[in-house]
């Protein structure tokens, strides 16, 4: 097992590497720079900026400072656009917030998505099944950029429950619609896996071995029939868990929340070359870390998965 | 808490007694800004602005900010020599009073001695002598460095180019309370372009010793009517009264919250829930959202302009008659009375008609009916070698927009069916249409631009051979020349005027419509600068009723 975990992160750091290079090469040929605009500045002070900013140097020179800095002070540069700002205050402002509401929106995704899709299964065929399917699969295809305004104008202009945006610090009353828009896709989606699984699981051999036998019917489902029906699960929330607390450009967007998904599109735009390079390490980072996790998860529960 | 003020008629714009606001009685006070009278109007308890700014705000220094809602806030956090009033005219800021002299050259500043910072120090002619240095310095960067090359301030080219040393700039503080000024030739408008954010006073000790963390919250010393009290970077920037400002006794609101939400729509929900006092109207809704709120829903015209690019560097539009076929056949209330619908007016000539002092020129064109027009397009094309056997092939550039692209639409159909133009349609993303557009490598390029000062100059000079943003690379030495000569004019207009008949004439750019800013403002909100056309909005000036 050992062995396993040891090869897993031994890929992860080419990975890594891999993908820093070849963003930073990807970035700077796009047309246009950070200082580009529709007035654009006179040579001689686009000059002067350039310089400021070292981006006068050849792309190469560019790079090895640029990892320079970070391995050596963990320092990922000033931001481009946002001059009073480093890259790693930026990043420490927005990431706690998108951390927050994205764990909430996991945690209510998956209690409620599992709780659903076992459900379900447990009552196939029942008026309850086709109800808790159908809105899954309403859930699954309102994309969030619709939920979002649609729970405003619920929440917010008719019922005049909660605020339609802003964070405040992350009072509760500002958290809530943020989790939900963003919960409720992947709600829908573990709902649905779930109930496929457990259905398969429930029809399978060993649990019609376990009913022969006279097993208690909890027993049968939650000592034997969950731990497999949850393994398609697992291999989903990987992922899932990685987009959520990265954040959501459409969230970010629609609520004010201030956290990092917004910098990832903006950036890209704005060609805020050092955010970008950042926000990018930070994602890639995290999704090559719980990739990993989940597979040790995975390997640990199925452990033919292990050799 | 609620305490009444009865408001009057306005009888004088600048001094008045609001400061009862502290002594919680009743008072009698003259109403601000607006013209209209004003009877029984009960200000509000919670003197908190909360309005909706678009995106996060690029900095909250006065010499690195670029963007308008930066100048918004700067405006408030800091104040330049002069102020503009509700109509965009200049009121004394820091300046008291000014003189010029030879020939527009030379200009004299006296400060007011009641100026402080917010840490109580006063507001000296050095500060602003270290700020413009500061502005110009090669080192420091500024984006906005090329502001003090276009004032002519003496040697601001020369410290830019780093061929002379920040000190030498022609901006000299003769005592604490004295700011003089020299500039390398005659600008008539030079005391207009102080209001921009750029030229305002920072505080060098401060700057100095905290460096690049000088602007966070707590540390930001200004010498605006607000201090910095809170940033979010995305979701809000809260800014509370300045005690040691030199008017606070006739300021009102006493804290301005910016939201920042990115999307229109979501932004105008929100300023429903009454979450917000000021917005934008989201676009294409406009004619909706005055019939179902008409009080609260407003279209102010903009120092902005909306054209075509011409490559003139390209056959054929290096033939100012296709040029002008294709400018005569678009349809211009079509445009902007059908497809935008919220207030833009139909342009044809290149500054918008409400800048400060400008006569709209007498151009021929305008005056002719569309079908006159069409017929004499249709006429031009044939005379430049095209029509129905042989048509002309163009390709219309913009940037990734819906409305971009319902014009560009529009424009494509009205030339197809009037001179049997085949245009096809290339939208890019911003900055790779921006180097697109300035190689230049397109036929016909969608642009826009605004005013940096409510001056003709700022629109007319960008088609100059040797401007950089000329990206229609026309070129015409006695179009340089009108403009040049129009800086030592005491009536510059004249020469604008000749200036937008030389546009017309070879027009390298197809104006199409002047712009219209839509905004809904709650009814609680008043003072806002309705008559102010670059929408310059001072927080210190308004107030909200009950």
């Amino acid at each position: 097992m050992l062995n396993f975990i040891f090869r897993r992160l031994l890929i992860a750091v080419p990975t890594l590497i891999f993908l820093v290079v070849f963003s930073f090469l990807i970035m700077h040929s796009a047309p246009g720079g950070p200082f580009d605009s529709e007035k654009p500045i006179p040579p001689a002070v686009k000059a002067n900026i350039e310089k400021k900013y070292g981006l006068d140097q050849p792309l190469y020179k560019q790079m090895l400072n640029y990892i320079g800095g970070i391995v050596t002070e963990f320092d990922f540069g000033p931001s481009f656009r946002y001059k009073d700002r480093t890259v790693n205050e930026l990043i420490a402002d927005g990431f706690p917030v998108t951390l927050t509401y994205g764990f909430i929106a996991f945690v209510f995704a998956v209690s409620i998505g599992v709780s659903i899709g076992v459900y379900a299964a447990l009552h196939q065929n029942s008026w309850l099944d086709y109800s808790t399917l159908s809105f899954a699969i309403v859930g699954q295809i309102l994309p969030n950029f619709v939920m979002a305004p649609l729970l405003v104008l619920i929440f917010t202009n008719t019922l005049g429950w909660l605020p339609g945006g802003g964070w405040e610090g992350g009072k509760i009353q500002f958290i809530i619609l943020p989790a939900v828009a963003l919960g409720t896709s992947y709600l829908a989606s573990i709902a649905r896996i779930t109930r496929s699984s457990m259905l398969e699981v429930l029809h399978s051999n060993f649990i019609r071995t376990a009913k022969a036998k006279g097993l208690p019917y909890k027993t049968i489902i939650f000592k034997h029939a969950l731990k497999p029906a949850m393994l398609p699960v697992i291999s989903y929330l990987g992922p899932a868990f990685v987009g959520m607390i990265t954040g959501s450009v459409i969230i970010d967007t629609f609520f004010s929340t201030g956290g990092i998904g917004l910098h990832f599109v903006n950036s890209a735009l704005n060609r805020d070359y050092s955010v970008l390079m950042g926000v990018t390490i930070l994602l890639g980072t995290l999704t090559i870390l719980f990739s990993t996790l989940v597979d040790i998860l995975y390997a640990w529960i199925d452990p033919k998965i292990r050799y | 808490m609620n305490f009444k003020l009865t408001l009057g008629i306005a009888a004088f714009s600048a001094a008045l007694a609001l400061s009862a606001c502290d002594s919680k009685t009743e008072t009698t006070a003259s109403e601000i800004t607006s013209a209209a009278p004003v009877t029984e109007e009960k200000l509000a308890s919670d003197q908190t602005y909360i309005y909706r700014q678009l995106d996060e705000i690029t900095s909250f220094d006065p010499q690195l900010i670029e963007d308008v809602d930066g100048s918004i806030v700067g405006r408030d956090l800091f104040e330049g020599l002069v102020n503009q009033d509700e109509n965009g005219s200049i009121v004394p800021g820091v300046a008291e009073s000014w003189e010029i002299s030879e020939n527009n050259t030379k200009f004299v500043f006296k400060l007011r001695d009641s100026a402080k910072w917010s840490n109580g120090n006063p507001v000296t002619a050095h500060d602003f002598v270290y700020a413009w240095q500061r502005l110009a310095d090669p080192e420091f960067a500024s984006p906005y460095s090329w502001f003090m090359e276009i004032m002519y301030v003496e040697n601001a080219g020369e410290i830019i180019a780093g061929e002379k040393a920040p000190e030498t700039l022609g901006a000299v503080a003769v005592d604490d309370l004295t700011l003089e000024v020299k500039l390398s030739q005659s600008l008539p408008y030079f005391v207009k372009m102080l209001s921009h954010t750029s030229t305002f006073p920072v505080p060098k000790d401060v700057v100095e010793t905290l460096g690049k963390d000088w602007t966070k919250p707590g540390s930001l010393v200004g010498n605006g009517a607000y201090v910095l009290e809170e940033h979010v970077v995305n979701e809000r920037s809260v800014r509370v009264r300045n005690e040691n400002y030199w008017d606070n006794e006739n300021t009102v609101i006493d804290k301005v919250i910016a939201l920042v939400i990115n999307d229109e729509n979501q932004a105008y929900n929100r300023f429903k829930a009454g979450e917000v006092h000021k917005t934008d109207i989201p676009a294409g809704q406009f004619k909706r959202v005055m019939q179902e709120n008409p009080d609260e829903t407003f279209s102010m015209p903009q120092l902005c302009s909306y054209y075509y690019l011409f490559n003139t560097t390209r056959a054929p539009f290096d033939n100012p008659d296709v040029r002008k076929a294709l400018a005569y056949s678009i349809d211009r209330a079509v445009i902007a009375d059908q497809i935008l619908a919220a207030g833009q007016t139909g342009a044809y000539f290149f500054t918008p008609p409400k800048t400060d002092g400008f006569v709209a020129p007498e151009v021929d064109w305008s005056k002719k009916s569309q079908a006159e027009l069409d017929a004499e397009a249709r006429e031009l094309l044939a005379k430049a070698g095209y029509g129905v056997d042989n048509p002309l092939k163009l390709s219309i550039l913009y940037n990734t927009s819906e409305d971009h692209k319902k014009i560009a639409i529009a424009i494509s159909q009205m030339w197809k069916t009037k001179l049997g133009v085949e245009t096809t349609l290339e939208n890019q993303e911003w900055k790779t249409y921006l180097d697109t557009r300035r190689l230049p490598d397109y036929d016909v390029a969608r642009a826009g631009w605004c005013g940096d000062y409510n001056e003709a100059s700022t629109f007319l000079t960008l088609l100059m051979s040797d401007n950089d943003l000329n990206d229609s690379k026309w070129k015409s030495t006695k179009y340089d020349e009108l403009l040049t000569s129009a800086t030592v004019m005491s009536d510059p207009n004249v020469n604008y005027t000749l200036a937008e008949q030389m546009l017309a004439d070879a027009m390298p750019i197809a104006p199409i419509y002047h712009y219209a800013e839509d905004i809904a403002i709650s009814k609680n909100l008043k003072g806002w600068p309705f008559n102010n056309i670059e929408q310059n909005m001072y927080s210190k000036d308004m107030y909200l009723v009950e």
